[in-house]
């Protein structure tokens, strides 16, 4: 009896338990190791190249052999111009199209929400949800012609230039064409959670004589409410993750100095530049500050709302 | 249930500002189809708001389907997205599948790893020397490789899979049956809806790629259509400092740009009305879940 127990606790212990199981699943685990292959290779092999952010990296030394040089790129970077430059230009894009781009969508959902005929709703929709499919070249690429010195939106404001060489109206541009290309697919989250508010509290409201917009007020906003605040909340974790892909096919230099973010300074330094150290050390400073900010924000989702990511 | 007159005027008022989104969503594709049948030369005389086309000619497309450039380009992205799509859909399948079976000691280790990746990334320069270690520069597997799985996709086909009873699953294995198995003749035959939405998504995703195919690519030859569309639309006019535009794409006529993107993004614009359910129930899916 106690030889018995003996066994069994010497085999229970993690690697051992791990050993047994691929034992009795070989199948699966084969399985696994496909996936493992692949998120080790490509997420975090990389990870661990995050450490040229620290060496003056040169290929032909490869990472090992490349001097270290321990924070002089974070120093170079915060001492320049450029860091506030790029921090600022990120926030504000992130500010206009949280304070233009978020309600944009739930607005849209509670109008579609009260079109009672059919054919016209799908049809609302259908067009609505087209945007996102473009991609982004061609988005950019009627942005180009759309903005060039006779074209649509230069003739449309009145404004005889290139509109694309004028700082002052590339985060008007980019942040409205963001929007034109999201607002209808982000509706899809809002109409799904207005069906899901129970339609007896419509008829108590109405009972107790509330007309349509006292029921939208009254009923609709507080009913999707929750939904509206976890999304608020994980638009505000992304506040300093602008994607660079359309900056970029957007942006020139004469227009750096508002529409240059974090993302596309990093893809000019490293990729242009082949400055690869400081871009991954930029870089990592990002992605070190969009985790931090996607914790927080988790948090304070999971605090308001009793829901969260995990 | 009668309206009041108040709610008459409201939703008059919702059908003219519906109308009107309808429209903006609609008009610069609108725009740009009619552009591009017009005839060219008249088209520089007529700027501003368009309603139909300027005269009329083929013209420009026929250009488009002379041009070697784009023909290969087209032939390629028809490549990088079978093949992409193929790859994600069979990986993204197995990683879903993988992470339903709660039995497995690994699992809690491994959605761990998984979902930490979707908050942090070793970034662009990172992956670039990785793809160049590994000898993938220069050919269609770094455009496929390391996008094989969307965490994010993946884990909506994963929430999918756990609908499926698990008494099925169990009693194949009673019987037998490998996990590989009980994959492929269980659970995805049972999983249609859900597999046609990834195809949609990661088919549109791989149509519309274009960056890593910039970044990884040297040969002219290799590139997708979205890169020519990107040389053709954006670089070819004076604002890029970047100089890679090749000798058949500079002067490009303004109707023949315009029939370019008519020819790229006809496809999605096909596909789309008649699979719209698909790609909405793609969505909600992950809404319910997160």
């Amino acid at each position: 009896m106690n030889g018995k127990k003996v066994l069994k606790q010497k085999t229970n212990n993690g690697p051992n338990r791990l050993i047994r199981d691929i034992r009795f699943n070989p199948s699966a685990y084969i399985l696994v190791a496909v996936v493992l292959a692949y998120y080790i290779t490509f997420h975090y092999l990389p990870m661990y190249g995050v450490i040229i952010a620290f060496k003056d990296f040169s290929p032909g030394l490869g990472i090992m052999g490349s001097e270290w040089v321990g924070l002089e790129h974070f120093k170079l970077f915060f001492g320049s111009d450029y860091a506030w430059r790029v921090i600022r230009n990120t926030l504000q894009i992130s500010f206009y199209t949280l304070i233009w781009g978020f309600p944009a969508p739930i607005m849209l959902a509670l109008l579609i929400n009260e079109v009672r005929h059919i054919g016209f709703k799908k049809i609302v929709q259908t067009f609505s949800y087209l945007p996102h499919f473009i991609s982004t070249v061609v988005i950019c690429g009627m942005l180009v012609d759309f903005c060039s010195r006779d074209g649509l939106f230069s003739i449309m404001f009145g404004i005889h230039d290139n509109l694309l060489t004028l700082p002052q109206h590339f985060k008007t541009i980019f942040v409205a064409s963001g929007i034109w290309e999201s607002m209808g697919w982000n509706t899809i989250i809002y109409l799904a959670a207005l069906t899901g508010i129970d339609t007896s509290l419509y008829e108590a409201a109405k009972i107790d004589g509330a007309g349509r917009l006292r029921q939208t007020l009254s009923v609709t906003i507080p009913g999707i409410m929750p939904t509206i605040v976890t999304l608020f909340i994980l638009q505000i974790g992304r506040v300093m993750n602008v994607g660079f892909e359309k900056i970029i096919l957007l942006y020139n230099p004469l227009t750096y100095e508002t529409a240059d973010v974090i993302s596309s300074f990093v893809y000019r330094k490293g990729l242009i530049e082949f400055n690869y150290g400081y871009s991954t050390a930029v870089g990592l400073f990002n992605s070190v500050i969009n985790f931090s900010m996607v914790i927080f924000a988790n948090r304070l989702s999971r605090k308001v709302n009793e829901t969260s990511l995990w | 249930m009668r309206q009041s007159k108040g709610e008459r005027i409201f939703s008059v008022f919702n059908a003219v500002i519906l109308t009107a989104i309808v429209i903006v969503c609609f008009y610069p594709i609108y725009y740009v189809l009619i552009s591009s049948i017009s005839d060219s030369s008249q088209l520089a005389a007529y700027s501003g708001f368009r309603y139909k086309p300027v005269g009329f000619s083929l013209e420009a497309y026929k250009q488009v389907f002379k041009n070697p450039s784009i023909l290969n380009s087209y032939k390629n992205t028809m490549v990088y997205v079978s093949v992409g799509t193929a790859v994600n859909m069979l990986m993204t399948c197995i990683a879903s599948y993988v992470l339903t079976l709660k039995k497995l000691v690994i699992n809690r280790f491994l959605n761990k790893l998984i979902i930490f990746t979707m908050f942090f990334s070793g970034g662009m320069i990172p992956l670039f020397l990785l793809v160049k270690n590994m000898g993938l520069l220069d050919s269609m597997w770094a455009l496929i490789l390391p996008v094989a799985i969307n965490t994010f996709n993946m884990l909506i086909m994963k929430t999918s899979f756990e609908g499926i009873p698990e008494s099925l699953m169990e009693s194949a294995r009673v019987d037998g049956a490998t996990d590989l198995r009980i994959l492929f003749q269980i659970v995805l035959p049972l999983s249609k809806p859900i597999l046609a939405t990834m195809v949609l998504y990661y088919g549109v995703a791989n149509w519309n790629s274009w960056f890593n195919a910039m970044v990884y690519l040297r040969t002219r030859a290799l590139y997708p259509v979205q890169l020519i569309l990107r040389e053709i639309l954006v670089t070819s006019n004076a604002l890029s400092l970047s100089g890679d535009v090749s000798g058949d794409i500079i002067d490009i006529s303004k109707s023949v740009q315009y029939a370019t993107i008519i020819v790229v993004t006809l496809p999605i614009l096909l596909i789309y009305p008649f699979l719209q359910k698909y790609f909405v129930k793609g969505m909600t899916a992950g809404a319910v879940k997160g």
